[in-house]
């Protein structure tokens, strides 16, 4: 085609083969035996070559083995340790079937497990003996598994018109094509025909039945021809990787990519075995389509069952699966295949037949005008029976056995509804008709009629429209046409209106049918994309992954009327229950062992899956950027709603949604973590610098005076003496004071304080604060005003006195000795708050500073830099105080110049107050 | 002679503080003694019978409520204790045990000698109890006649405020803890209702001190309780 032949080797193809490489060195081996029939040694050749790795040194478990009696294999099976079957019961019979939880803990280099193809008692985890292997190898152990050809299955449908058997228990050729190795075990028909009859495959009355049933010569030969040709195409394919491997390319130059188109009725599987042989034949990829038009849309759900597990054989067989669309099937066929490069397009034969397909053409036909770009090959076969040909095992049944669906309810009252207004509209449009007699001509009056008739097939569709055309023509022939009030039509050419009248009520009404169910389908996408914007919406503004949680939690269940329940993987990989209050009135129990193999092999699981489909709730794992995240339990009344390929769609839009949300938020969260421990290493660095300088200043003092003092041989004058005295008992002071806020401080930011909440008059705390630095406030004039009546306010006493004498402080502190400072109080207009403000006549505070005041280890930069003492504490412990009691605190500068703090603390209901007594005067 | 020297017995683990009451208290003419556990402590005052006891709160051995309750089992002496600022409820119990009085430390020695005093005259029946007459500064109340002057001029005071009064003049210059106050002027019934106590505390301050808000005589030590000035 298009690309020119390389010398050098696809990177990209190259970069897919080291992945699967990587994955496959991990993954343990897989080793097929297959053979064209029972009995042709699968399990004896098995047995040799696990004999024969046991002797070079490997850890052999035999898993499960079928000898079906034959003693030559029962010997094999001699010094090989052997795994014990699992019995369970069911419907009252025990059956053994392979303990998978078993080989597992065994932690075995090689486990041999018989007859791939089998389907597990219900009950297993697994639906089906394959998947149990996938596991194992999953585990990393490499196994030996038999199978005979006709159950691959592609090859059912084959198999089934050569021999007449339908087979039911297939094994997935995907799964086939990823063995490691195949061997095939081969034994000329005549040969395996002789051992049938000497009773060395089944016992002799058994032989006899399958000798003229499955065993017939023909169809041995041609089952034997299958298994070559199967193991020859794998050949073929290891050769393809060779020669990718050693870029030999011409040999491939063209991708095929095939389209398989699948429509209504019973031949969808038959198109998706054939689409898959077809593909693998030419090692090409393909695409399975349905396109959903609005008359499909009006199905039987049954119908749609169908389809959709088409769809999932096509997935499974390695199929792209894609749901479209549109008002038709082959513009969609057509423009699918055109964008995506498609080379041959498979389709069945068409449905109409005769004249409905000339009339109103088909699917094929059009498809076949465009097929310019493509081969187009029509798969025939007659219909299959009718029912559940197209499911199959244990699966098939439990889904017929759903709940009853309820989608899209077609017969909408509004069509019964129509029928009287087809005859409310026929007689508007005969009163019309008769006042309009006089001033139109017959032959228009019928046009009255024709409104009447378009508005009946616009609004009530089909049934009404086509009885108002009927009763339209009827009233005209009555009224208006000679002889008048009678159905006697004396002029033919009224036939011809009546016909007229019936097509256009038909076209008109189906039109308006269509786009009603156009605008619906529309309503349809046009919810779930709002549901996802909602979504999203609410998502975005979350900040915590519980909130997340409950979000998603919320919106799932609302989309699709289901109970579910998220849990979320951990960092080491451990499932736990999200934590957080349940958003439903009626919380999911999710199981744990089922979320947890969900986790660990992103697949999912449960209800409706082909792993541990006995569970309530079906798990599906949300996938995020580094891998599991979480699992999604649902549990659904009806398996549709999520299955549906447009529904599964729009889940894993949410689980995404989801999952980018929670990384987020985990993210955000690791980042804020990182940034408090900053803030904490830059607050301890602060501390540290302001303890080294604040502590040391004072203490050079002290440690200098005192040695002057005690170090004195009697020159110290009595006064110097008493200086260097009090020299030192000020600079301890200062060192207890710095002490405290540290202490306070840390004690606050530990949250290890716990108020001691009283009522108390303000009063009352500014008296003792003020007796408390009377000392400090020398040379400043105080003035305090604290309006009379002040209610009580809840405080914790001790504190509040500690921030009146930070602020006090700092007020003679910063300003210059002499001015003065004043402390007042009052309530606040509405009542609710006591304020407190504390002003000074320094120098104010710096412009734009106010609110860093607050900050810890903050000090007003000055130029009497030797003159502050303190660690800039006071303030952010004023505020830490403050908040406690749910109040605030800022600072600003007054009218006049100064610093003006002012605090408020919330007044609340006072407490019972004492009863008033009378004075009663004490003297003599 | 030296048995005219009031003896002093400090139980106070760290040897720093030790030695600057020794020098200070010394030089003040008392006859010192220290312990540095409790259970020294308590042995020691009993072979001492020391005239007062400075506790320490923070002693590694017993809690200092702990010793307060068994000296208070056979002795009446006066008991001193000192306790680190931000420790309040270690105060109010130590008191409330039976502790006459407290200082936060870091303390000076002229606070320490000042409530010394104050508890060496109350354990001699000195003071207010013996004299019918209470006087500090401008504030004078008449026990016997239950008169209140201010000033030179009677202040008018309800029962309430009276007993209230009277409950800190008998214990002039030493801590009262809410709890105490409550349970002399209320009664046992009322041990709860702090807030009664702070409003007519308040009222009291309205009629006897000049300044309420920067009161002269009606102390707070808060967080604790109240204090009658007496110098």
């Amino acid at each position: 085609m298009k690309s020119q032949p390389h010398r050098r080797p696809d990177p990209d193809a190259l970069l897919a083969r080291a992945a699967r490489e990587d994955a496959k060195r991990k993954r343990g081996r897989l080793k097929i035996f297959l053979g064209a029939a029972a009995g042709v040694g699968k399990t004896f050749a098995m047995l040799l070559d696990a004999r024969k790795k046991q002797a070079e040194g490997a850890k052999v478990l035999v898993g499960l083995v079928e000898t079906h009696g034959r003693s030559e294999t029962a010997v094999l099976l001699e010094g090989l340790s052997l795994l014990p079957p699992r019995t369970l019961e069911y419907q009252g019979a025990r059956l053994e079937e392979f303990d998978l939880d078993g080989a597992l803990a065994q932690r075995r280099g090689l486990i041999l497990v018989d007859e791939l193809a089998h389907t597990n008692a219900p009950g297993s985890r697994h639906a089906k003996r394959w998947q149990d292997v996938e596991e194992l190898l999953e585990a990393g152990i490499d196994v030996f598994t038999t199978l005979n050809v006709q159950h691959i299955e592609s090859l059912r449908d084959v198999v089934g018109q050569i021999t007449g058997i339908r087979v039911w228990e297939t094994v997935p050729d995907t799964f086939f094509d990823r063995a490691d190795e195949v061997e095939l075990v081969d034994l000329p028909p005549d040969e395996l025909l002789e051992r049938l009859r000497e009773g060395k495959v089944y016992v002799p009355e058994q032989a006899k039945h399958a000798i003229e049933n499955f065993f017939r010569k023909g169809n041995l030969i041609a089952l034997r021809e299958m298994s070559l040709r199967r193991t020859a195409d794998r050949v073929d394919s290891q050769m393809q990787d060779y020669r990718e491997d050693h870029a030999i390319r011409q040999v491939w130059p063209v991708a095929e990519r095939i389209l398989v188109c699948l429509g209504p009725g019973g031949q969808g599987e038959r198109l998706v075995r054939a689409g898959r042989r077809l593909a693998t034949a030419l090692r090409g990829e393909w695409i399975a389509v349905y396109v959903e038009t609005p008359a499909l849309q009006r199905l039987a759900s049954e119908e749609r069952d169908r389809i959709l597990m088409t769809l999932r054989l096509a997935e499974q067989l390695g199929a792209e699966t894609l749901t479209l669309s549109g008002p038709e099937m082959s513009e969609e066929i057509i423009a699918l295949a055109q964008q995506r490069n498609v080379t041959k397009v498979v389709m069945g034969r068409s449905r109409r037949s005769g004249w409905k397909r000339w009339l109103l053409g088909s699917v094929v036909d059009a498809v076949a005008r465009a097929a310019r770009d493509f081969d187009l090959y029509l798969v025939g076969g007659e219909e299959p029976e009718a029912g559940g040909a197209s499911a199959s095992g244990p699966e098939a049944g439990q889904r017929r056995g759903a709940p009853g669906i309820t989608e899209m309810r077609r017969s909408s009252p509004r069509r019964t509804r129509g029928y009287p207004w087809s005859l409310v509209v026929t007689v508007a449009c005969t009163l019309a008709g008769w006042a309009l007699l006089g001033v139109l001509a017959p032959s228009n009056l019928i046009m009255i009629y024709l409104v009447g008739v378009v508005f009946v097939a616009a609004r009530f569709g089909l049934g009404p429209s086509i009885l108002a055309s009927i009763l339209s023509v009827a009233a005209f022939d009555f009224f208006f046409v000679p002889p008048y009030l009678t159905f006697a039509v004396s002029d033919t050419q009224y036939l011809v209106t009546f016909v007229v009248m019936l097509i256009v009520a038909v076209v008109i009404s189906n039109l308006t049918a269509n786009v009603r169910l156009q605008a619906r389908v529309a309503g349809y996408r046009e919810r779930r994309a709002s549901s996802l914007y909602a979504m999203t919406k609410a998502l975005i503004v979350t900040r915590q992954e519980e909130e997340v949680i409950r979000i998603a939690t919320q919106h799932i269940e609302a989309e699709f009327e289901c109970r579910t329940a998220i849990l979320i993987t951990g960092e080491d990989g451990r499932v736990t229950k999200a934590s957080g209050s349940p958003s439903s009135r009626a919380p999911l129990e999710a199981d744990l062992g089922v979320a947890q193999w969900v986790t660990d092999h992103g697949q999912e699981a449960g209800r409706g899956t082909d792993t541990l489909a006995g569970s309530q709730a079906t798990y599906f794992p949300i996938r995020g950027s580094i891998g599991v995240v979480g699992v999604l339990a649902l549990a659904v009344p009806n398996l549709r709603r999520i299955f549906v390929p447009e529904q599964r769609r729009l889940l894993e839009a949410f689980l995404t949604l989801f999952a980018e949300a929670l990384e987020r938020v985990r993210l955000a969260q690791k980042a804020q973590s990182t940034q408090v421990r900053a803030e904490t290493e830059s607050l301890r660095n602060a501390l540290l610098s302001a303890i080294s300088h604040d502590l040391r200043t004072p203490l050079a003092t002290i440690v200098g005076a005192s040695s002057s003092l005690v170090e004195d041989t009697g020159r110290l004058t009595p006064p110097a003496k008493e200086e260097l005295s009090r020299t030192i008992y000020e600079e301890a002071q200062r060192m207890a004071s710095l002490a405290n806020n540290i202490l306070d401080m840390a004690r606050l930011d530990a949250g290890k304080v716990s108020l001691n909440f009283q009522w108390v008059p303000l009063e009352e705390i500014v008296g003792s604060v003020m007796a408390r630095l009377r000392r400090r406030l020398e040379g400043h004039p105080v003035g305090v005003t604290l309006a009379p009546d002040l209610p009580l306010v809840r405080l914790d006493a001790v504190m509040m006195e500690q921030v009146l004498v930070n602020l006090l402080e700092n007020a003679a502190k910063y300003t210059p000795s002499g001015t003065r400072i004043e402390v007042a109080g009052h309530q606040s207009a509405d009542g609710k708050w006591l304020e407190v403000t504390v002003a000074d006549r320094g120098p104010g505070i710096p412009e734009g500073e106010a609110e860093r005041l607050f900050e810890k280890f903050y000090r007003v930069p000055s130029q009497r830099e030797s003159a502050q003492s303190g660690v800039g504490l006071g303030l952010a412990i004023s505020r830490a105080i403050l908040q406690a009691h749910g109040g605030e605190i800022e600072a600003r500068n007054r009218p006049g110049g100064g610093a003006e703090i002012s605090l408020r603390l919330p007044l609340e209901e006072g407490p019972p107050v004492p009863d008033p007594e009378e004075a009663v005067t004490k003297e003599s | 002679m030296s048995d005219l020297k009031p003896v002093i017995l400090c139980i106070e683990d760290d040897p720093q503080i030790r030695r600057f009451l020794r020098t200070g208290l010394g030089a003040q003419g008392f006859e010192f003694r220290e312990a540095e556990t409790g259970e020294l402590g308590i042995s020691e005052t009993a072979a001492r019978n020391p005239d007062l006891v400075i506790l320490d709160l923070g002693l590694p051995d017993l809690e200092g409520v702990e010793v307060v309750k068994r000296l208070r089992e056979w002795t009446n002496l006066p008991i001193l204790v000192l306790s680190a600022r931000s420790l309040e409820g270690e105060k109010i119990a130590a008191l409330d045990a039976g502790a006459d009085d407290y200082l936060t430390k870091p303390f000076s020695l002229g606070e320490l000698l000042a409530r010394i005093r104050v508890a060496l005259r109350h354990a001699r029946g000195g003071g207010p109890d013996g004299a019918s007459v209470f006087g500090v500064a401008s504030l004078k109340v008449d026990l016997s006649r239950r008169q209140v002057l201010v000033d030179g001029q009677t202040v008018h005071l309800t029962p309430i405020e009276y007993r209230l009064l009277t409950a800190l003049i008998k214990h002039a210059g030493m801590v009262l803890t809410h709890r105490q106050l409550l349970k002399e002027v209320w009664g046992p019934n009322h041990l709860q209702d702090s807030h009664y106590l702070r409003i007519y505390m308040a009222q009291l301050r309205h009629k006897l001190e000049a300044d309420p808000a920067q009161p002269r005589f009606l102390l707070t030590e808060v967080g604790v309780g109240y204090r009658l000035a007496v110098e």
